[in-house]
Order: C-alpha cells, then sequence, then structure tokens
C-alpha cells in the first residue's frame, strides 16, 4: 500500500487529508496521484515528498511508502 | 541544546537567544560575530488588512528539514552554531514566527549563513499561511515575496 498525505489549499480543494492506494509495481508518484484522483490532473506547481523528503513526480514508489503531495511552501 | 526548534504558541526571540547562547556557549570567547534574522507577522498583505494567521505544516517533515538545513550551513560556513526556531498554529499581529542565527568567528560567515537560513527555508521547509482578513475572509498566501 500508499499512504498519500494532501496539505494546505491542496487538501482543501480536493476535499480529503489522505489516501490509501495498492502499489502496483512498479509505480510512479504521478501513477499514484492518478490512481488516487483520477478526475484530477496534478496542478502546475505541485510539490512531491517521499518519506519526507522532496522528490518528482516521476520518482518510483514502493509499497509502505508516504508520498505527499502540497502547494508551493510559504513560511517564514 | 537543540537548535532548530518548532514551538506552537508566541515567545520572545530575544530571551530565546540570550538562554539559547548562555546555554551553548556559557564561557566561549572564540566567536566574534552574531547575525540574527527575525520574521514578524504583519497587520497587511497585498493591500488588504490582516487579522490573524494559521501556519500549517507538515509534521513529519518539517523538524526533519530543518535539521538538514542547519547541519548544511554548518558544513558550508565556519560556524560555532546556527539556530532555527518556527511557529505553527494560530498566529496574531505583532508576533515573531521565524528566527535564524550563525555564530561565527567573523561576520561574513554569519551573515551569509543567517541568510542562507532564511532564504532557503522560505522555499523549500513545508509550512503553508493561511490569513483571516480583518473583513473576516479567509485565504492561503500563493507565494512568498521575493525578499
Amino acid at each position: 500500500m500508499i499512504n498519500i498525505k494532501y496539505f494546505a489549499s491542496l487538501r482543501e480543494s480536493l476535499g480529503k487529508q489522505q489516501d490509501q492506494i495498492p502499489c502496483p509495481s512498479p509505480c510512479t508518484v504521478e501513477q499514484a496521484w492518478t490512481q488516487a484522483n483520477p478526475d484530477t490532473a496534478p496542478p502546475e506547481h505541485i510539490l512531491v515528498a517521499i518519506n519526507q523528503e522532496y522528490a518528482s513526480l516521476d520518482a518510483a514508489l514502493k509499497s509502505g511508502d508516504e508520498v505527499a503531495f502540497f502547494p508551493p511552501v510559504t513560511g517564514g | 541544546m537543540d537548535n532548530v526548534r518548532l514551538l506552537d504558541r508566541a515567545y520572545n526571540p530575544w530571551a530565546l537567544l540570550e538562554a539559547f547562547q548562555q546555554a551553548r556557549f556559557a564561557d566561549a570567547t572564540d566567536f566574534g560575530a552574531t547575525a540574527v534574522f527575525t520574521g514578524t507577522m504583519r497587520d497587511f498583505n497585498e493591500g488588504d488588512d490582516v487579522a490573524k494567521m494559521y501556519l500549517e505544516h507538515y509534521p513529519g517533515m518539517t523538524l526533519r528539514y530543518l535539521q538538514t538545513l542547519a547541519d548544511t550551513a554548518k558544513q558550508r560556513w565556519s560556524l560555532n552554531d546556527c539556530l532555527i526556531v518556527h511557529r505553527y498554529g494560530d498566529i496574531n499581529p505583532g508576533e515573531t514566527i521565524v528566527l535564524t542565527a550563525a555564530w561565527s568567528a567573523h561576520r561574513g560567515a554569519a551573515f551569509d549563513a543567517c541568510r542562507y537560513l532564511i532564504e532557503d527555508l522560505k522555499h523549500h521547509a513545508p509550512f503553508w499561511k493561511k490569513e483571516t482578513l480583518a473583513n473576516g475572509d479567509t485565504r492561503w498566501v500563493a507565494e512568498n515575496t521575493p525578499g
């Protein structure tokens, strides 16, 4: 399984804060997004983290990974 | 002494700095420069009056990212130490959001490392600001100002 988390404005626009999907091997981050959100393309400036570290949409996932999607950050 | 901290309530950055410096460098005489940046919540943004703010973050990632950032600064410059403090949760105008500081033998490394800490944090640390305007409307801040 892949655990997906959504943050901030993306969480609000999708209306959910997490998903859990099966992990067909091989599976990229973008494929995981499409499986969890078949009717919604990933936003243009979306950021991705795998297991709490920045990654790209074409990075590979393995079962048990936590993948997070979020908008550009605005801390500081 | 933790040099990276997340706080869920208001803090006095100057008292925190003094306590950190006392605990970390009590009798040290080998640093000549201390550079500090504090970021304070304004009561206006993009032409609107802002009443309060909520700062969301990614609990599993934030501390880890900031610790790596502090470690990277210490590898890149010759620092005695550095410090990053950041709020999350509900914040009111006038309260300190962020504090970065760097201690080194000479001012160049301290200034450069302090600037690096805040600029990298603003571009990469997983925080998101949601403003409540004076008229009650709420909105996510889309992007940080360039400088």
